[in-house]
């Protein structure tokens, strides 16, 4: 049975990978998750600074899911190549960086530094986040911004380069495309649904920023709906996520037409859940003799359907 | 590292119509954990509610020969989660994952340990509370509730050797009012080569008091925080405490990780 995935030049040894923003710098897991087992592993957003993020409270659950509203607290890209990725490293982690600017220039300082440390597998270029107001966002909810700051990033760095898109426009496939047009690897996508919770006794947020971004279950039909769209439309890999619980979400997503996905909240909930996950896609490839992974991609089957069948 | 089980509920305590003692059959948890720490419980296996909250290991729980069994948690019913572990019966499974976090330093005589509680801040000091007398430290536990009927557990601190220094908002039992007078006083009163320990779990309100007052009298004071966490793990950032940093500026720590037992002094109260 063969699990690996590509994404660009790159190869994953099966297709599940820890969400940024969901599991730390990864370090955090080493204790509970064997690192190395995972496809990938997506660290937390990382500015060039240092960042405080937002004050508590920074998340709320909702039926079936979460918002946060975290802010991209972090420790800045030095620190992290410094302190974080020589153990990421030594743990054989497939590492794929989660970066963030507020300018087209500090994406490309990012890519720069990144590219010259040793022990990264690619770059995920975080233009959705739903809680900072200057940047990142900026790039993602227009198109000509989600060109350029690929363009940019793809003519300084050899990584594979992962635009990660914000399901809070109107066509996400629109900038999947114009991200395969600056040269992207893959897209990732969803980012968080743009949210907010208000308590009714005190007629306050339930946030201190107000708004949040909703993920888990809650958006899991919502995601694999963009993740099938954005099939349509670009050639390049998806890696899909949203609210991915068990083995056959993440058979949903690659049937809509991801090549690879991701799987945050859930790993809150379960942080053991990944070898979970791989036993549960092994299990389905073998009751419907299925031999490579990768062939599941882009498998829905929308033909239209024998009247006499439905009416059975 | 920490354990993940599925826990039988071996007991339900009600203590009242909003607190519950639940008792869970997980002994390799018990043995692994320390005073302060906690674990992460799932009362059930929807999606709503989705994630796990944080308990205090309340007890550690033994049989007759003394080996660990499994732990307490002590619990408010206050939303959806505490409301199933409110109300869950005796072989109910739960999911527990744990010991995590940062425990308490104990302190060893002629040091004494003053425990602070505030409500359902009792939840980390019958462990801390056992361990302490177990290694002859003289324990005092100011312990505050809104009425006589929400002070808990008297009986079992009192069997372990502990001073009781009770306080009531309805002066019901105990000194009429908030607890942090008598500790006030205490600590006034207390000479100053007699070393004490601070430690502290309540409302936020009463850890910064008690934070300061402790300050006030050059005593150390760890206090135990509560927030509001996603994983645990140290994963998701949601559970952050300010902490003051040397340029007079505060950064943010998880409490998950490097607490929840955190230094009153570091942390940034206002």
């Amino acid at each position: 049975m063969d699990l690996t995935v590509h994404i660009g030049s790159l190869t994953l040894k099966n297709p599940l990978i820890a969400a940024s923003g969901c599991f730390g710098y990864g370090v955090e897991y080493a204790g509970i998750v064997d690192l190395a087992s995972l496809g990938g592993v997506a660290v937390k957003g990382l500015f060039l600074a240092e960042r405080e993020g937002h004050p508590p409270p920074r998340i709320v659950e909702t039926p079936a899911g979460m918002l946060n509203a975290i802010g991209l607290q972090g420790i800045g890209v030095h620190r992290f190549v410094d302190e974080k990725l020589p153990e990421l490293r030594a743990r054989r982690a497939t590492v794929i960086v989660n970066i963030c600017g507020t300018t087209i220039d500090e994406y490309v300082e990012l890519a720069r530094i990144l590219s010259d440390a040793e022990g990264v597998a690619a770059l995920e270029l975080n233009i959705s986040c739903p809680n900072i107001k200057e940047g990142g966002i900026t790039f993602g909810c227009s198109l000509t911004g989600t060109f350029d700051v690929v363009s940019a990033v793809r003519k300084v760095t050899r990584l594979p380069v992962i635009p990660k898109l914000t399901p809070n426009v109107t066509d996400v496939a629109s900038f999947a495309r114009a991200a395969e047009d600056a040269g992207a690897d893959a897209v990732s996508l969803v980012n968080t649904f743009l949210a907010m919770v208000i308590d009714v006794e005190t007629r306050r947020p339930k946030l201190s920023n107000i708004v949040g971004g909703l993920s888990g279950p809650a958006i899991r039909p919502i995601a694999v709906r963009m993740v099938y769209e954005c099939r349509q439309m670009v050639k390049i890999p998806i890696l899909g996520m949203g609210g991915i619980a068990e083995a056959r979400d993440a058979i949903e997503f690659m049937i809509a037409g991801a090549a690879a996905v991701q799987v945050g909240t859930a790993s809150f909930v379960d942080p053991f859940i990944w070898p979970k996950l791989i036993d549960g896609i092994s299990q389905y490839m073998q009751r419907h003799h299925i031999e490579r992974v990768s062939d599941l991609i882009g498998t829905i089957d929308t033909r239209t359907r024998d009247k006499q069948w439905i009416s059975s | 590292m920490p354990i993940d089980v599925v826990a039988d509920v071996m007991a339900n305590r009600r203590l009242s119509s909003d607190y519950n003692v639940l008792a869970l059959a997980a002994p390799a948890i018990a043995a692994a954990a320390s005073p302060g720490q906690f674990v992460m419980i799932r009362p059930g296996r929807s999606h709503d509610p989705l994630l796990r909250r944080p308990f205090s290991v309340f007890e550690v729980l033994r049989d007759q020969h003394g080996a660990p069994t499994g732990i307490s948690l002590l619990n408010k019913r206050v939303g959806v989660s505490t409301g199933l572990i409110y109300t869950a019966q005796a072989g109910e499974r739960v999911d527990c994952l744990g010991p995590l976090g940062r425990p308490f330093s104990l302190v060893d005589p002629p040091a004494q340990a003053w425990m602070v509680a505030g409500g359902v801040g009792l939840a980390p000091f019958a462990a801390l509370a056992e361990a302490l007398c177990g290694r002859g430290t003289t324990a005092v536990l100011f312990y505050g509730a809104r009425t006589a009927a929400e002070l808990f557990y008297l009986d079992v601190f009192r069997a372990l050797g502990v001073e009781l220094v009770l306080t009531t908002e309805d002066g019901s039992l105990g000194e009429h009012g908030r607890i942090v007078a008598p500790l006030e006083r205490r600590l006034s009163s207390q000479r100053t080569d007699r070393p004490v320990m601070v430690y502290a779990c309540g409302p936020e309100g009463m850890l910064a008091a008690t934070a300061r007052t402790a300050a006030r009298h050059g005593r150390a004071c760890q206090i135990s925080v509560e927030r509001i966490m996603g994983c645990g793990l140290g994963g998701c950032y949601s559970c952050v405490v300010p902490m003051r940093s040397d340029d007079g500026r505060f950064h943010y720590v998880r409490s998950c990780i490097e607490g929840p037992v955190l230094a009153g002094d570091q942390i940034q109260w206002d």
